[in-house]
């Protein structure tokens, strides 16, 4: 199969472990997001793929041909490959244009220009083929570097935070715009990122990584949102609210209602992982999972509100606890008006207490 | 034996190799000054009596030079970089110039013209009728205070150099962000934009202070007991060559004191430009009284250090000029160009290899090594000499008597008194110049350059000249000039390595200017200059272009992460 | 990944320091022919060309130098025995001394050195020979010092010349050896307070050479200075700078001590390197330069006093007439030096 192989990768920096024993697989056309905290090893796997670092342990192939491990070392500059780092590392002393001829310097010069020119069109960059990086702004040096990395066609794409460096709104319309030129392009792509909604928003498939430089969880976006395998994948995407309690009979007994215990026994502790955008909310009753609560603050985020509440009647140990609803639209109710609140059951996520 | 980390590879041991060619002549100052003769009380003698003398001059003249130069250098760099007033663009080079000058001949020119008998104090007696020196006061330019004045004229450039660059590394932003928060711009000067500029100013001052401490032409003149000067009495006088080098060791020990408390000084400070966007320089315009201001500042050191003592050169010249001495000192002249482009060549590439070793592998082991390659630019310049000497002698001795024993060949000396030894002090004196200058370039250049280069299909070698070489070319062009010019002027080292028959502009000059005949060495003197004076034109208009907005080098979006290891 | 930069670059590096290294030392290294002679000298080489020349002309023998005003010594100890150096040339006895003792000097003799050089001008063993003699004198001002206020070194140190003199750094070389020869004439003890008390005569701090102190004079900054005789030589024939005539002329020279030990005198001299390979041209220098001819060379362009008897001297230098030397030998004044230089720090002569 074409694609990106990686197996069984091992690193370290000294005795600094960064990598342990890591496997994937990008299949060509698809787009693989790596979504991790910081220092958790995915910059170094992409190095690796891009034979920028020395491999330690295991194997990478492209294309189904072995590039390291087993013996074999390809150079970067043999393994087709395009690379978008994170500062972009443009060329300050190029143009944009020679920026991206750069990497065509086997291409005949007709051929090189127009392909320029394609890749230009592209990312929407053609009245600035002449200038230099320096006056462009963050997000047309971003558009340049994926342009770059695109241009001379490579097998596999890797991009290193790409988005890290530009504000929201440029986030959001960059964000598109690269993903269609790599859909377009229908190449393999490895994206290492920290943001949840980039790695949802652009990924095929989304590689959760632990602290230890493993694969925690793989899967489409739904599935490694919506069946998180442990509390770390959980906590991913995004702040939770959080409730400790015991299991009983196969159910947790929770402010919101009964949630299935999975298979915790009777007086396991665990741990209820509820996201923020999981709550539903209403100004009535509805539903039996329904519960009264007293608002203590509310923010409207734009296409969504936060309201913060607390249990307007304290029942068991989670007291006076303070817990996060996001939901769509504008609701914006006074502070300490109550409101109704309801959790779908299986939208509360069980694990192992501490 | 376990063979260190990072010792492991033929880059890593060529470079060590290198480093510890270079570190051998001071290793050899060091070993002459802990094998006395037996019987040697240097050391009691000299405390009690003149030690604490050359001790307080020395640092009275290093906080003077160090004041002036910091002084002139800055506020000029300040001035020709962020304002806009008549003559600017002129002396954007022209505070260069006084570089090209040797302190010891600008000394010479001014005692003629301030001692008693010059012209100066020749007018004020005609003109208020004195009769003698005891009816009125002049300063005495045989003084410390000469001697700083001199040294800050001809040194300065040194700050200016170093602070003007880093004036141009200053992103925009942040003093805008001074403006902002209700300063004026004045104290964003001295909050902002100096606080920013300190490294670039204090490798400036670091080698201002060096060059003062080991200066012995201007002391030696001006009869000021400096440390340098004990040095050369513990030897000539005293005979004592290991008391000398005890003398320059303990020297030494003061600058890596100096630059490691520095260092430490600094420690927890780490400028990056935290703004990605470079702007164009505002160009603070100065008009009337401020600008008149602004360009007094910039015009009186050029004046005095360049235009005045050229000026009397060239008179001197004219008035002394023998068309037979003017061909004598072409070839000199010659001699003194070859000579100072090889070692700047060699120089530079040397530090790249350095430089470029460290960048690689890294590790403690290469960048203590690559510290201790520096060394030599902080041991005088006679005293390296003698190190040279006592690492080249034994050197070609013993391959001579390898020979003699293998071959039946004698070899003779090989390396001693040849141009090549004279190349390997110039190197070992001045490699600090070189790999400080290279590796302030080097570390312009982002390791994710290179990652990008060798992704879009480029080798090492292609990535090299592709990259590297056009965004090096500011610093090695800066390197090879600044080595080029301090070599022209080298002195001491030529004098005693020099091969037979061999003369240097410099040496021509001294073996005048030293018999107070300055009317001969006049041409010889302004031939240095002159020569000099092209790469400090060349290299101020590097610098000038290698502005981000100003020319087309250096821009890149800066991170927090400079090194990509740091967000692996 | 790296791998072939890393190998590529270094090569390439090499190849080129290499490269430049070979040029290097082809380059200006040709000081190994049969005929030449190898010569380091502390004499500027404008002094020394118009001999040099001379015998370059009358011999066919090529004169090779370096001019070394410091680490001859050094030079010579750390090239050993493959020096090339055949012989070397100094402006100071004690530099000879100094040389001596390094044992880096072999003896030579030959009839005609030994029948031209007086006995106190050579080594014994023939291991230097002196050349020229210079003589350390008092220029005192032909008006503000009367005849007879000062005829002796010792007089330099009297409370009636207090303020009136200057003189060059106590460090230099001459006063070394001046107070050198003081030491050897009063003892330790009283080369100190001799030192001392001239210290509190100083007009002005030491400083400028020789050449300096007779402007001072000139100037009126004091009355008496020392210097060695040929500096007057010089200036009194100046033609570029006539000025010098002026100063030169507002002193006239006193010969000090001439009622008792003598003028301190130090010799020029050349002695042949133990490594000498070129023995026979070396030792052919050296007795050309003791020569008539080559000693009139020294007299006259540069007022020295020749060793040869009977070389005419320079007019100027006639004009100062004749005076009686220091018979000290020299090399014992040699030995007091690096006592002599201890005492310029302790009395703080030069602050």
């Amino acid at each position: 199969m074409d694609g990106l192989h990686i197996h069984g990768v091992h690193h370290a920096y000294g005795d600094t472990k960064v990598l342990q024993g890591i496997s994937l697989t990008v299949p060509a056309g698809e787009l693989v997001c790596l979504l991790g905290p910081s220092g958790c090893g995915k910059t170094t796997l992409l190095r690796l793929a891009a034979g920028l670092e020395r491999l330690q342990a295991g194997s990478i192939a492209i294309d189904e041909k072995v590039v390291a491990g087993d013996g074999v070392k390809v150079l970067p500059e043999h393994r087709r490959v395009g690379y978008m780092f994170q500062d972009y590392a443009l060329f300050p002393h190029l143009d944009v244009t020679d920026n991206i001829m750069f990497g065509l310097f086997r291409w005949s010069g007709e051929e090189a220009k127009a392909r320029t020119a394609e890749v230009l069109r592209q990312v929407g960059l053609e009245q600035h083929a002449h200038k230099f990086p320096h006056t462009l702004s963050g997000g047309q040096q971003q558009r340049v570097a994926l342009a770059r990395a695109i241009a001379p066609k490579p097998r596999l794409v890797l991009l290193d935070e790409p988005f890290s460096g530009l504000d929201t709104n440029m986030r959001v319309r960059i964000r598109e715009q690269t993903l269609n030129v790599l859909k377009e392009a229908g190449v393999a792509t490895l994206m290492v990122t920290h943001d949840p909604e980039e790695a949802m928003y652009m990924a095929d498939r989304i590689k959760g990584m632990g602290e230890g430089g493993n694969v925690l969880q793989s899967g489409r976006p739904t599935e490694i949102y919506y069946q998180p395998v442990d509390e770390y994948v959980a906590r991913l995407f995004g702040p939770v609210n959080e409730i400790v309690t015991e299991a009983r009979g196969r159910e947790v007994k929770t402010p919101f209602g009964v949630v299935p215990a999975r298979d915790y026994a009777d007086g396991d502790r665990v741990k209820v992982l509820i996201r923020p955008e999981s709550f539903s909310l209403s100004n009535a009753a509805n539903g039996s999972n329904s519960r009264r609560v007293e608002v203590s603050a509310s923010h409207l985020l734009g296409d969504s509100s936060l309201v913060e509440f607390r249990l307007a009647d304290q029942l068991d140990d989670s007291e006076n606890q303070l817990f996060k609803v996001q939901i769509p639209g504008n609701f914006d109710p006074l502070d300490h008006t109550r409101v109704w609140i309801g959790l779908a059951p299986e939208d509360a996520f069980v694990f192992a207490g501490d | 034996m376990a063979v260190p980390e990072g010792l492991k590879d033929g880059w890593t041991i060529s470079t060590a190799i290198i480093c510890a060619l270079a570190v051998t002549p001071v290793a050899a100052v060091v070993y002459l000054a802990l094998t006395p003769e037996p019987g040697d009380d240097i050391w009691s003698h000299l405390v009690s009596t003149v030690l604490p003398d050359y001790i307080i001059t020395t640092v009275g003249l290093m906080i003077g030079v160090g004041i002036g130069t910091v002084l002139i250098g800055v506020s000029a760099a300040w001035l020709v970089t962020m304002c806009r007033f008549p003559g600017r663009r002129i002396f954007e080079w022209a505070m260069l110039l006084p570089m090209a000058m040797p302190a010891y001949v600008i000394a010479y020119v001014y005692t003629d013209i301030l001692e008693y008998a010059g012209p100066v104090q020749g007018m004020l007696r005609e003109m208020f009728g004195w009769q003698t020196g005891r009816d009125y006061w002049f300063p005495e330019i045989r003084s410390l205070g000469g001697a700083i004045s001199m040294m800050t004229l001809v040194l300065y450039p040194y700050v200016y150099l170093l602070s003007r660059a880093a004036f141009l590394e200053q992103s925009i932003g942040v003093l805008e962000a001074s403006r902002v928060l209700g300063r004026g711009p004045w104290h964003g000067f001295f909050t902002v934009a100096l606080p920013l500029a300190r490294p670039g100013i204090v490798i400036g001052l670091s080698l201002v202070l060096m060059e003062t401490l080991n200066d012995f032409g201007t002391v030696d003149f001006f009869a000021v007991n400096t440390f340098s000067l004990g040095i050369f009495d513990v030897w000539m006088n005293m005979s004592n060559v290991s008391g000398a080098a005890q003398l320059a060791t303990v020297l030494l020990l003061f600058v890596a004191l100096l630059v490691l408390s520095e260092r430490y000084a600094r420690r927890k400070q780490r400028f990056h430009n935290t703004s990605s966007k470079y702007q164009a320089l505002p160009g603070l315009r100065l008009r009337g009284k401020l600008g008149l201001l602004a360009m007094t500042i910039c015009a009186l050191p050029v004046l005095l250090g360049f235009v005045l003592p050229t000026w009397i050169l060239i008179e001197y010249a004219v008035q002394y000029f023998d068309p037979l001495l003017a061909s004598e000192i072409a070839g000199y002249a010659w001699n003194s160009i070859k000579l100072s482009l090889l070692a700047g060549g060699l120089a530079v590439v040397v530090a790249i290899v350095i430089a470029y070793s460290v960048r690689i592998r890294g590790g403690q082991v290469l960048t203590s090594l690559s510290r201790l390659a520096s060394l030599g630019y902080a041991v005088p310049g006679a005293v390296l000499a003698v190190g040279v000497m006592n690492v080249l002698g034994p050197l070609d001795n013993s391959i001579d008597a390898y020979s003699r024993e293998t071959f039946g060949i004698s070899t003779g000396l090989i390396f001693s008194g040849t141009i090549a030894a004279v190349t390997f002090g110039y190197l070992v004196r001045f490699l600090a110049l070189s790999l400080g200058t290279v590796e302030a370039g080097l570390g312009k250049i982002t390791p994710n350059m290179d990652g990008a280069a060798r992704s879009l299909g480029h080798g090492a070698l292609s990535t090299m000249r592709r990259v590297h070489m056009p965004l090096m070319r500011t610093s090695v062009l800066t390197a090879v000039m600044l080595v080029f010019v301090d070599c022209m002027k080298e002195l001491p080292m030529t004098t005693i390595l020099r091969p037979f028959n061999f003369q240097t502009l410099a040496t021509f000059v001294h073996q005048y200017a030293s018999d107070e005949q300055l009317g001969e060495a006049a041409l010889a003197a302004l031939s240095i200059v002159g020569v000099g004076i092209l790469p400090v034109i060349l290299l101020s208009y590097a610098i000038a272009r290698s502005r981000p907005g100003h020319g087309q080098v250096m821009a890149r979006p800066r991170q927090k992460n400079k090194m990509s290891k740091g967000s692996r | 990944m790296k791998n072939s930069m890393r190998k590529h670059g270094l090569t390439a590096l090499l190849t080129a320091s290499l490269a430049v290294t070979t040029t290097a030392l082809t380059w200006g290294n040709s000081a190994h022919a049969a005929e030449d002679v190898n010569l380091y000298s502390t004499r500027q080489p404008f002094l020394m060309k118009p001999l040099t020349d001379a015998f370059t002309k009358e011999t066919g023998i090529k004169v090779n130098m370096v001019y070394l005003k410091k680490g001859m010594l050094e030079r010579l100890k750390t090239e050993g025995m493959n020096s090339p150096a055949d012989l070397i040339l100094t402006t100071d006895i004690g530099n000879l001394h100094n040389h001596l003792k390094a044992g880096l000097l072999q003896s030579v003799s030959s009839d005609t050195l030994n029948k031209r050089i007086p006995v106190q001008y050579r080594h014994p063993d023939g291991l230097w020979y002196g050349l020229t003699m210079r003589a350390r004198v008092i220029y005192a001002h032909k008006d503000r010092v009367k005849p007879g206020e000062i005829t002796r070194y010792e007089d330099l140190a009297a409370p009636h010349m207090k303020g009136r003199v200057c003189i060059r750094s106590g460090k230099h070389v001459y006063n070394v050896s001046l107070l050198a020869s003081m030491v050897v004439a009063l003892g330790e003890d009283g080369a100190r307070t001799w030192a001392k008390s001239l210290r509190e005569n100083l007009a002005r701090k030491p400083q400028g050479n020789d050449r300096a102190q007779v402007k001072a004079v000139y100037e009126g900054q004091c009355d008496v200075a020392v210097g060695n005789t040929y500096y007057m030589g010089k200036m009194a024939t100046n033609e570029k700078s006539p000025e010098q005539k002026d100063w030169a002329k507002s002193v006239r020279i006193i010969f000090p001590n001439q009622a008792d030990r003598g003028t301190h005198v130090n010799i020029s001299g050349a002695a042949v390197t133990k490594s000498a390979r070129n023995k026979a041209n070396a030792l052919k220098l050296i007795e050309y330069l003791s020569s008539a001819s080559a000693q009139k060379i020294y007299a006259e362009t540069n007022f020295e006093y020749p060793v040869l008897d009977g070389v005419a001297l320079h007019p100027i230098v006639a004009s100062w007439g004749t005076f009686k030397a220091d018979k000290a030998y020299l090399a014992k004044i040699a030995e007091q030096r690096s006592l002599a230089s201890r005492l310029v720090d302790q009395v703080a002569f030069n602050k």
